[in-house]
Parts: structure tokens; C-alpha cells; sequence
């Protein structure tokens, strides 16, 4: 593994000019985390708890402050570096899955591959082996429609680690779920940072922030308190 | 596995938007159909025309003889110029170009078959003259030939008309003695119908012809009536026609620029006079088919943008699992595309299918048949592609350019 944080955010704010108003969705956070955490943010709706994710995963642009993934400055990045960045080395995960609805859960594994240009031969092994690790090898050729809650969250997350990526975000995966699927969803989860990916979720159950090794909670955009639990790695 | 994804994705659109989908798609065939249509009538309007100017001769200049309008070697004007055979037959040795030169002798005549008796044209003229004029004869008759012309045979060719008034239609009268002034005839064919849409003393379907050495016995005439000629093909009729003024003058000494010492006309020259009328005509129809078009394609522009629309939280997901642009234009150019090419095909096929039943109507008679030209139907295509392209492009661009995070949060 490389040295230095995965991600740095130094003096991040994203302020929302809404005609006359403006509305401060982030004000100059700074936050840093390294490869393997398993972070929860937490923190009442309209906190800016959704911006601060987009932004780490490189679908806005903060209005001011420094960003740098692995070392590098995101907002040097071209539309094509960042379109990059998404697809392999971030997995997003939904609270409302996002699944295509007319694609079998296995070719929604494979759009991320087909985005990075990942030969054909080269994909079933892999599509196949993210099913199996989320318990859904026999669901393969199941449109989402055919599949229940918590199964679809289980194909994105499969499709999240579809180019192995460094950070999974998850946003509210376990929103829509009932309480046992989602207690699977954070199994998935724990299993996969012990294999020692880095796990970014955002959640309102506090009895899922207390599985993560780090609470981050946000209010008003800013930063109101940063834990680490007593059984975190770090 | 990719262009499937694609594919279901596109089915998928398809079916959500069902009328509108069959509407764009059928304004695309309804504007490829047009303008192939339109286009094909023009060219089969051209077409008849050109057959039925054919019907007179095919490549021939005619000539009569004229008075001279100026003076010439100290020759007064007003002169009366007057060729004879001789000179036909000179002017087809002496000028490069001429491939046939017939003279051409006319009177009215009686004939007689029966108890019927009519009143008709009668031209005496060299068997090559059949040629020059496409004379094509019905099956188990032939043209006045060489050996009638030699021995001044009382054979005549019968046209179509003077056939079908004497003998009935239909009827094959080889065979049959006819007298013309009294004088007994054998009809050696008759004259297969063409179309003929131009003429200086009447269609050849209304005349009869006898060789011109036993048209000159029977009236003892001298001077034909007028001459008639065929440009050999590649050769410019005005350049043989400048050659004619030039070998006639030196005969019967006028001007070879006295216009007037002949008349003449020339059939290859108002032909292609008439060509760019119908170029134009072509043009125009062609022009109003493409509007069509046109509006089919904004019928496409416009569902794909709807397809955008309703795909906006879609192509939000795609673009945080790392589509590029490529990836998000090439869906929707792709799918644009492919209306328009499906109904570009099936246009084509519509078009296809009336220029296959238009002239079972009968209609062909008066505005010829519709032909789909090759060129007509390639200047279609790419018409369709490249505006199948565009309406895709558009509603693309715009999707490409999603804020992802606006869109994921539809």
C-alpha cells in the first residue's frame, strides 16, 4: 500500500447560490482518512452529510477549499480523468439501489466493466465471484424486479466493487431496507473492510454507526464531532 | 454483451414510449417514401419523356429546304435552295457524324382494301430511315428494305393506325393487297405502336411508306419534301449541322451562315434544352421530400429528447459508476440511429412497393411511371444518416452534460 491519506480535505465548503440566497451546504471542512477505515457519517437531513460524500466521490465540485485523492488534486482532473476516478477507483452504493431495471443482475455487475473498457473474456470470472461474495450466484440472470430489497443492495454492492475500487461510498444503503436485510448489507460491509478496503457510509441508524470504526457527525456543514470507537482498527 | 445492453436499453425506451416511438418512426418513412417517391416520378416523368421524344427519331435533325436571306457570290437573295437525293446521300458521305440520312417524300393518298377507302400520309423513304425514326415492325412483318428500293417494289408498310381503320386492330395484314391511287400494293408489315409525343406532319402510326425510288415512279417527283439524318452517338448535332450549311452551300452556292437557305430541326438540341427543366423539376420535387424528411427528424430530435428526460436519473447512475461521455452520447446517438434507419428502410420499401403497383393504375400513360434511381436513393441515406445522427446529438450533448448529482436526485 502507498503511503499518505486516501482522501485529504483541506478547507472544503459548497455554497449553493439559489438566487438571492445562498446556502452554505459546507463550510470549510477539514477531514482526512486513510486506506481500510470503515467511517460512518452521521448527522439530521440537510446537514450537508449527502454534499460532503459527492464531493469525496467526485461528482461535485466543492465551491472552495482542496481536495486530494491518493495524493492528487481533483480539481486539476479533466472530465475524463474523474470519469475514471468514479469507475475504478470508487464504488458508490445508493440508498435506492439504481439498479437498471431492464439488465439482469449480472450485466448490471458488468457496466462498470464495460465503462472500463474491461475485454468481454475478461469479465465473467469476475462478475461471478462479486455475486458469490454477496451470496447472489444463483441470482445472476434475475432482473431487479425479480429480486427483494436487500438482494438488490447486494448487486450494487457487487457492481460497486466491480473494478476493485479503493473507497466504497455508500449513501444510505440500508434506507430502504427492513432491519435484517439491512443487518446483511453491514455484514457485507464488515467483511469487506476486513479485507481491508475503506468503507464510507452515510446512515441515520445510530446502531449501524456503532459497527463503524470511526463517527463522523455533521451538522449545519460543520464537523461536530469525530469518533473513533473503541473496537476501531485504526 | 455491450451492444445487447444497449439494445435492451433501447426496447426498453421503446416500450415505454409506444405512440410516440411509432409516430417518430413513422414520420420517418412517411418523409423517406416521400422523397424517394417524389424523386422517382420526376425521374420517371423525365424518362417518358424522353421515350416519347424518342418516339420521333432518336438522335435525328430534320431539314427542309428554304429560301436564302442574303446575297451570296453575287447571287441575289431569296433564292430557293432544293436538295435531292443525291445530295442526301452525299452529305452521308461527306460529313463525319452522319450515321444516317434518309430523304423523305410526302403525299396524301388514298387506300383502298375492300370496300374501305381512306385518305392518308404517304411517304416514300430509304429503308434506313426506320432506323432513324426507331420504325420497329409487329411481329411477322418487316420494313421497306434495300431490294424494294432497288427494284422500286409495290410494297408499303403500314402504321399502326392505318392497320388498325382498314383491317381492324389486332389484325396482321401481311399478305394483303392494298391499292394506294389505284394501284395495287402488298402490305409487307406493320408498324409495332410508340409512344411519340412530337411531329411535323402528323405520327408515323397514322402513315403508310413505300420506298422511296417507287414513291418518285408513282408521282414523278424529284425534290423530296425534306431530309432526315441521325447523329451518330458522342457526336455534337451542332457541329454535323454547321458541316451540313457548309457542304450544301458550296453546292448550291449560299452563305453557310444563311441560316435561312435551310430549315432545320434539330431534335438532340431541344432535347437538351428541355434537360434542365427537368433536372430543376427533380430538384424541386427532391427538395420538398427532404423537408419531410426534415420533420421526421425533428420528430426523432424531439423523442429522444424525451428519452433523455426519463433517463435523467439513469444516466446520473452511469456516470458515477464512470461512463464517459462517449459512453452516454454513443447510447442515445445509437438509439437515434436506429429509428431513423428502421424507418428509413421500411420507407424505402414503401417506395419500392408503389413504384412496383403505380403502374398497374394505368396512370403512366399521362405521367409516366415512377423509377427509384440509384443516385436518388443513396442522396436519401445519407440524408437519414446524417440526420439521424443530429437528432441524436443534440438530445446526447445535453445528456452528457448532466450535473450527476442533480440527476441522481430525481
Amino acid at each position: 500500500m502507498r503511503n499518505g491519506n486516501l482522501v485529504s480535505l483541506k478547507g472544503i465548503s459548497k455554497i449553493y447560490n439559489t438566487g438571492k440566497v445562498k446556502v452554505t451546504a459546507l463550510d470549510e471542512i477539514n477531514l482526512d482518512f486513510g486506506r481500510g477505515e470503515f467511517i460512518a457519517i452521521i448527522g439530521p437531513s440537510g446537514s450537508g452529510k449527502s454534499t460532503l460524500m459527492n464531493i469525496i466521490g467526485c461528482l461535485d465540485t466543492p465551491s472552495g477549499g482542496a481536495y486530494l485523492l491518493d495524493g492528487h488534486s481533483v480539481a486539476e482532473m479533466g472530465i475524463h480523468q474523474l470519469a475514471g476516478i468514479r469507475n475504478k477507483k470508487i464504488g458508490f452504493i445508493f440508498q435506492n439501489f439504481n439498479l437498471l431495471p431492464y439488465a439482469t443482475a449480472y450485466e448490471n455487475v458488468e457496466l462498470p466493466m464495460i465503462f472500463a473498457g474491461l475485454p468481454g473474456n475478461h469479465r465473467k470470472e469476475k462478475i461471478m465471484s462479486n455475486l458469490a461474495m454477496v451470496g447472489l450466484s444463483d441470482r445472476a440472470d434475475h432482473k431487479p424486479t425479480e429480486l427483494s430489497g436487500g438482494e438488490m443492495q447486494r448487486v450494487a454492492i457487487a457492481r460497486a466493487l466491480a473494478n476493485d475500487p479503493e473507497v466504497i461510498l455508500a449513501d444510505e444503503p440500508t434506507g430502504n431496507l427492513d432491519s435484517r436485510s439491512g443487518d446483511e448489507i453491514i455484514r457485507v460491509f464488515e467483511n469487506l473492510n476486513e479485507q481491508g478496503r475503506s468503507i464510507i457510509t452515510i446512515t441515520h441508524d445510530m446502531s449501524i454507526a456503532k459497527r463503524c470504526h470511526r463517527i463522523i457527525k455533521i451538522r449545519d456543514g460543520i464537523i461536530e464531532s469525530d469518533t473513533r470507537n473503541g473496537n476501531g482498527v485504526n | 454483451m455491450r451492444l445487447l445492453i444497449v439494445l435492451k436499453q433501447f426496447l426498453q425506451d421503446i416500450r415505454k414510449q409506444k405512440l410516440r416511438t411509432f409516430l417518430t418512426t413513422f414520420g420517418i418513412i412517411w418523409g423517406t417514401a416521400a422523397t424517394i417517391i417524389l424523386v422517382a416520378f420526376g425521374e420517371g416523368l423525365y424518362k417518358y419523356q424522353q421515350k416519347r421524344f424518342h418516339g420521333l427519331g432518336d438522335r435525328i435533325t430534320i431539314i427542309w429546304s428554304g429560301r436564302t436571306s442574303r446575297p451570296y457570290n453575287g447571287l441575289p437573295k431569296n433564292r430557293r435552295i432544293r436538295f435531292t437525293d443525291e445530295d442526301v446521300d452525299m452529305l452521308k458521305r461527306e460529313v463525319h457524324g452522319i450515321s444516317v440520312a434518309s430523304p423523305e417524300y410526302s403525299r396524301s393518298a388514298s387506300i383502298t382494301y375492300k370496300r374501305k377507302t381512306f385518305n392518308q400520309d404517304l411517304l416514300g423513304i430509304y429503308p434506313e430511315w426506320g432506323i432513324a425514326r426507331n420504325i420497329i415492325p409487329e411481329a411477322g412483318g418487316r420494313f421497306i428494305d434495300e431490294i424494294d428500293q432497288e427494284y422500286r417494289k409495290r410494297v408499303v408498310f403500314l402504321g399502326t393506325k392505318v392497320r388498325d381503320n382498314l383491317f381492324g386492330e389486332g389484325v396482321n395484314p401481311v399478305g394483303e393487297y392494298v391499292t394506294i391511287k389505284g394501284v395495287p400494293f402488298l402490305v409487307i408489315g406493320v408498324m409495332k405502336d410508340k409512344s411519340q409525343n412530337s411531329s411535323y406532319s402528323g405520327r408515323d402510326r397514322h402513315k403508310m411508306f413505300v420506298a422511296s425510288t417507287t414513291f418518285q415512279t408513282m408521282f414523278d417527283r424529284r425534290y423530296p419534301n425534306n431530309m432526315v439524318y441521325q447523329v451518330a452517338e458522342g457526336v455534337s448535332s451542332g457541329a454535323v449541322l454547321k458541316k451540313v450549311y457548309s457542304s450544301l452551300g458550296r453546292k448550291y452556292k449560299f452563305d453557310p451562315d444563311d441560316e435561312e437557305a435551310l430549315m432545320v430541326w434539330d431534335t438532340v438540341k431541344s432535347e437538351e434544352q428541355w434537360k434542365p427543366f427537368f433536372e430543376g423539376f427533380k430538384l424541386f420535387l427532391g427538395i420538398i421530400g427532404v423537408f419531410t424528411l426534415i420533420v421526421g427528424g425533428i420528430g426523432t430530435a424531439n423523442i429522444m429528447y424525451v428519452v433523455v428526460k426519463e433517463r435523467t436519473r439513469e444516466i446520473g447512475v452511469k456516470i458515477a459508476l464512470g461512463a464517459t461521455r462517449a459512453h452516454i452520447m454513443g447510447q442515445i446517438i445509437f438509439e437515434s440511429l436506429l429509428i431513423t434507419a428502421a424507418g428509413g428502410t421500411l420507407g424505402f420499401f414503401v417506395a419500392k412497393f408503389f413504384e412496383f403497383i403505380f403502374p398497374k393504375f394505368g396512370l403512366g400513360e399521362y405521367v409516366g411511371d415512377p423509377i427509384i434511381a440509384a443516385d436518388a436513393v443513396i442522396v436519401t441515406i445519407s440524408i437519414i444518416g446524417g440526420m439521424g445522427f443530429l437528432a441524436g446529438f443534440f438530445p446526447a450533448r445535453r445528456a452528457s452534460r448532466l450535473n450527476p448529482v442533480e440527476a441522481l436526485r430525481l
